[in-house]
């Protein structure tokens, strides 16, 4: 085969792809168990609610070999260097809104993602970012909750006005 | 003729005043988020489906298709000028039309590919209005059987037809499937992988999903990657195109057109296809290919006029059958079921309004759009200079207010037994398909064929049980129809085909011509 020329000596396995094979047959086993676990209602037609579960467990698990069979040859497209602290950052600014949504409403809690999401791109520092997030949050909760009805959780902030 | 008679009741409809301002909204919004990289149509589409809920839905639709014609146009302007394609159909339009910037000709690469888009987009609009009557007539025939061929057809054309591995392209679209599974069945009102969570009862929403993979992971997959500092092109010299320019740009423009159209509505996948065809042919044809490369126009005005093409094609499977094969259609689709039409033949039965309003107003969406470009395109460069952690903020706090405003419910969760907390489930999930939109991207797995095997997923599901308990069990009953079987067949061809070419090492073309230039 021409292809395996050009891909020249990498890392085989490649480890990442051999953990998406290995991610790809929990789904499949997890939605087969769940599926084997709750079928007990009567089922007349051949083709019932567990049918389509099934098949794509079945499918999932023949991605997950193939994906296993891409992996040793190093099908993988090459990857870029990634930075973790960005991530850490974005995923942390979810984490605090999802946290705080209710208890502090949606201008503190949608705030301090913002400010994280600026700081994971490099923007700080954080006692400047968060009145900017704040204040905006807090603008967007007048016009959308106040303005167009949508209903969006008010903390003690919002409820000031 | 009746498409006239129906396409000038629409107009009528397209140009009251109300209508005229959401297609001014939407062409606007488009255009921004066409302009600004890392926000495309879809996420557009899919933040403002809560805002709109309590909307017109004539009206919200006819903003939502200004917006994917906004994004196709504004997306050609972040190619030329940055070299970052503001969306993936406007990838190849990078090629030549960043050389062309680079050459002092920005001007006229900008002006090629917003009058290509409009000739395209009239054009294609009006193949829209002629061909759905014919689709529709037939579609009527159509039974369950036919539904289901169709559907999985599409799902193979989107997934694995294109792009570069078959493998991930199916993949993707299996996610979507499994995803689709998720929450009560709708024959039998069982569970189904549930999990015995109450908030997953009623299935993953769309918008939930598009809003994680699109903007969460792409904001995460550029915070880790490296920034590449790209400059922006200043546009130097006249604006408009010379005698040259046109002499060279009206072919082109007509072949993107009838390039663009037929691939768009075919089902066959994105409107990216139908630009890598379209530059290919141009450099086939050019009298002076020795500049493809170097700024031909030539490789500007065919892509763009077929990326606009391609844009109305995908509306005729989705308007005609409700068969969605781009993920903005998707969200669309997404969009009519949120304010309870079904698109398909049977919507120009019972709304013909508002379909042949939707139809006139895409005419009347791309006329402003043309205004809009030409003579504003310094506001739309202004853009471009946002910052990117303003920008990502931004985009972070308005997919998280349409998560939260469309689903306000908040779950209590019992954290290590010690106290329970409030906790907003929809951001939960919001986190969860964010991190997996990352890994997606960071593994080069497409995004569009989860979106879309999530919302047609149950559909495909539900026809192929309803065409088996027509027929009492019977398997054969798929292929009891001509039209089943050639569908079926093709969407066999759409998966084997590129897996041939690519084990004969030809399936490079498409994924090179992407990455040429990066």
């Amino acid at each position: 085969m021409s292809q395996t020329d050009h891909q020249q000596a990498k890392r085989r396995p490649d480890r990442a792809a051999l953990v998406i094979a290995a991610a790809l047959a929990i789904v499949a086993v997890v939605i087969a168990w769940s599926t084997a676990s709750h079928g007990v209602g009567a089922n007349y037609a051949r083709v019932g609610p567990t049918t389509f579960p099934y098949f794509i467990a079945a499918v999932f698990l023949g991605l997950s070999i193939w994906t296993a069979f891409e992996a040793f040859r190093g099908d993988f497209p090459e990857r870029e260097h990634q930075e973790i602290s960005p991530i850490l950052w974005i995923v942390g600014g979810l984490v605090a809104q999802m946290l705080l949504l209710k208890v502090a409403g949606f201008a503190i809690a949608t705030g301090l993602l913002f400010a994280a999401t600026a700081r994971a791109f490099g923007r700080g520092p954080l006692w400047q970012t968060i009145p900017i997030g704040l204040v905006l949050s807090f603008v967007i909760w007048i016009i959308f909750a106040k303005g167009l009805q949508l209903s969006l959780p008010a903390g003690p902030l919002e409820q000031l006005f | 003729m009746d498409t006239f008679g129906l396409l000038a009741q629409g107009l009528l409809t397209a140009l009251e005043p109300m209508n005229l301002l959401y297609a001014l909204i939407g062409v606007t919004l488009g255009t921004a988020v066409g302009v600004l990289p890392g926000i495309g149509p879809a996420l557009t589409v899919a933040l403002l489906l809560p805002v709109t809920y309590k909307l017109d839905p004539a009206g919200s639709l006819i903003m939502f298709a200004g917006i994917y014609y906004g994004g196709m146009y504004g997306g050609s302007t972040t190619s030329i000028l940055l070299n970052t394609p503001g969306e993936s159909a406007s990838i190849v339009t990078a090629l030549e039309g960043n050389k062309m910037a680079r050459a002092g000709r920005g001007g006229p690469a900008l002006a090629t590919a917003a009058i290509g888009s409009f000739v395209a987009g009239l054009i294609a609009t009006i193949g829209l209005a002629f061909i759905a009557p014919t689709i529709v007539k037939m579609a009527l025939s159509f039974g369950p059987a036919e539904y289901f061929a169709l559907m999985i057809l599409a799902f193979m054309t989107v997934s694995a037809a294109f792009g570069d591995s078959t493998l991930r392209g199916l993949t993707a679209l299996f996610i979507g499937l499994g995803l689709g599974l998720i929450g009560i069945d709708l024959q039998t009102g069982q569970a189904r992988l549930a999990f015995g969570i109450p908030d997953l009862l009623d299935g993953i929403e769309v918008t939930t999903l598009a809003v994680a993979l699109f903007a969460i992971g792409e904001a995460l997959s550029v915070a880790a990657g490296k920034s590449s500092s790209s400059t922006i092109q200043a546009v130097k010299g006249s604006v408009w195109m010379t005698r040259e320019d046109w002499r060279r740009s009206w072919k082109p423009w007509l072949r993107g057109t009838a390039i663009g159209f037929p691939i768009g509505a075919m089902p066959a996948g994105g409107a990216e296809i139908g630009t890598f065809l379209s530059y290919s042919v141009e450099k086939q044809l050019a009298e002076k290919p020795e500049e493809f490369g170097h700024g031909a126009i030539e490789g500007v005005a065919g892509p763009e006029a077929a990326n606009n093409a391609s844009a109305a094609g995908t509306l005729v499977p989705l308007l005609t059958l409700g068969l969605p094969t781009t993920a903005t259609a998707a969200i669309m689709l997404a969009g009519f079921q949120q304010f309870g039409l079904q698109p398909g033949p049977l919507l120009f039965a019972t709304n013909p309004q508002l379909v042949w309003g939707l139809i006139a107003s895409l005419l009347v969406a791309n006329l402003m759009l043309l205004v809009l470009n030409l003579p504003l395109i310094g506001v739309w460069i202004k853009l471009l200079t946002i910052p990117t952690p303003w920008l990502y903020a931004g985009i972070l706090t308005f997919a998280t207010l349409g998560t939260i405003g469309a689903n306000a419910a908040v779950s209590q969760v019992n954290v290590l037994g010690l106290f329970t907390l409030p906790v907003s489930f929809e951001l939960g999930m919001l986190l969860a398909f964010g991190l997996l939109g990352y890994g997606l991207r960071r593994f080069g797995y497409p995004i569009a064929p989860v979106v879309v095997g999530l919302i047609l997923g149950p559909m495909a599901e539900q026809q192929l049980r309803r065409a088996l308990a027509i027929s009492q069990g019977d398997l054969l009953i798929l292929i009891g129809s001509p039209i089943a079987v050639i569908l079926l067949l093709l969407a066999a061809t759409a998966v084997l085909l590129p897996l041939y070419l690519r084990a004969r090492g030809r399936g490079k073309v498409l994924a090179q011509l992407g990455a040429s230039e990066d």
